[in-house]
């Protein structure tokens, strides 16, 4: 450290040391470390749970450090109702991607959220299966080239993109839901900011908190890291929209 | 007067994404493709040391926690 200079940002505590599997420019490390800030912030590191999902966050419980359990492919929100049905105390989030929250998942997120079980999704779109080597998922955009998709995604036979925020949005019980991303710092602080409410209302105990991140996939894409943040403005957004879609009445 | 900052790159944390050289509103940072880490990978560095201004851009966006910046106290 030179002399003279005081420290105003470094990397937080409540992140392992280890470096992450990710790929460069991938923004499931962004997020790790935005909600490890929030969980260092909110000074909150033993009271936390964390429930790893089956994708490419599957080795998150390496990184966030704070108690986390393995979940069975798409049932993390099965596993984060009975953790925080056993322990009401603590603050417990379930990260999963696409393939995990939005394919396989979808009952037991929908049905998660129908209960208004007090409990936050986490949520990486990235709108491809990254993990098994780029396949169409649910969120696959209308014409996006995929392993799988090799001439675009045809909606004729494969539907429409899930747009989950929306969906989710629906049920009474759900008390915050917002879509975030983080390809600029502005957007990157607006996601910490999503998180950090949305950790709040858990504490309060409000019901459902569910954040959205429309996030990049370089190389399931097969585009650079800077090439991404142009496909996500170009295509993901306006298909996606970022913005708070449901929060709860504040008390005056 | 702007605030007079300094950041410091982990060169083995880095991964050479990129997104803190085009995020930079200063244009100090720059990516040498010159060397790899132990990784094999291009890293991050601070090319121009006399214009950061400390607004944290490159370690907010910075994926994998490999910046840490300070200030010039005062």
């Amino acid at each position: 450290m030179k002399e003279g200079y005081e420290l105003i940002y470094k990397r937080p505590k409540t992140l392992t040391t280890k470096r992450m599997h990710y790929c460069p420019g991938c923004f499931h490390s962004t997020i790790h470390k935005l909600l490890m800030e929030v969980v260092e912030e909110m000074d909150i590191q033993d009271k936390t749970v964390g429930i790893c999902p089956v994708g490419c966050s599957v080795f998150a419980y390496d990184y966030l450090d704070v108690d986390m359990q393995e979940a069975a492919h798409g049932r993390a929100a099965a596993v984060a109702t009975a953790v925080k049905r056993m322990l009401p105390d603590r603050y417990v989030f379930s990260y999963q991607g696409d393939g995990d929250l939005a394919a396989i998942g979808t009952a037991e997120t929908l049905h998660a959220c129908n209960r208004g079980e007090n409990f936050t999704f986490i949520f990486i779109n990235n709108g491809i299966y990254g993990m098994t080597g780029g396949q169409m998922a649910p969120t696959t955009l209308e014409g996006q080239k995929t392993t799988t998709s090799p001439y675009g995604r045809d909606v004729a036979k494969m539907g429409m993109p899930l747009k989950m925020c929306e969906i989710v949005s629906q049920f009474d019980r759900v008390v915050y839901v917002e879509r975030v991303t983080c390809n600029t710092p502005a957007n990157a602080r607006k996601a910490k900011k999503a998180l950090k409410k949305a950790f709040e209302y858990q504490g309060k105990g409000l019901g459902t908190t569910f954040i959205e991140v429309a996030s990049n996939c370089p190389s399931g894409w097969k585009c650079t890291p800077v090439e991404s943040l142009d496909w996500l403005k170009d295509k993901v957004y306006p298909y996606f929209p970022l913005g708070v879609f449901k929060k709860p009445e504040e008390k005056e | 007067m702007p605030a007079k900052g300094y950041v410091e790159i982990a060169v083995e944390g880095c991964k050479g994404c990129n997104l803190c050289v085009i995020n930079c509103p200063k244009d100090c940072l720059a990516l040498n493709t010159s060397d790899t880490n132990s990784f094999g990978l291009y890293y991050a560095y601070l090319k121009n040391e006399d214009d950061c201004i400390a607004c944290l851009n490159c370690a907010v966006i910075c994926p994998d926690a490999a910046i840490t910046v300070y200030k010039k106290a005062g």
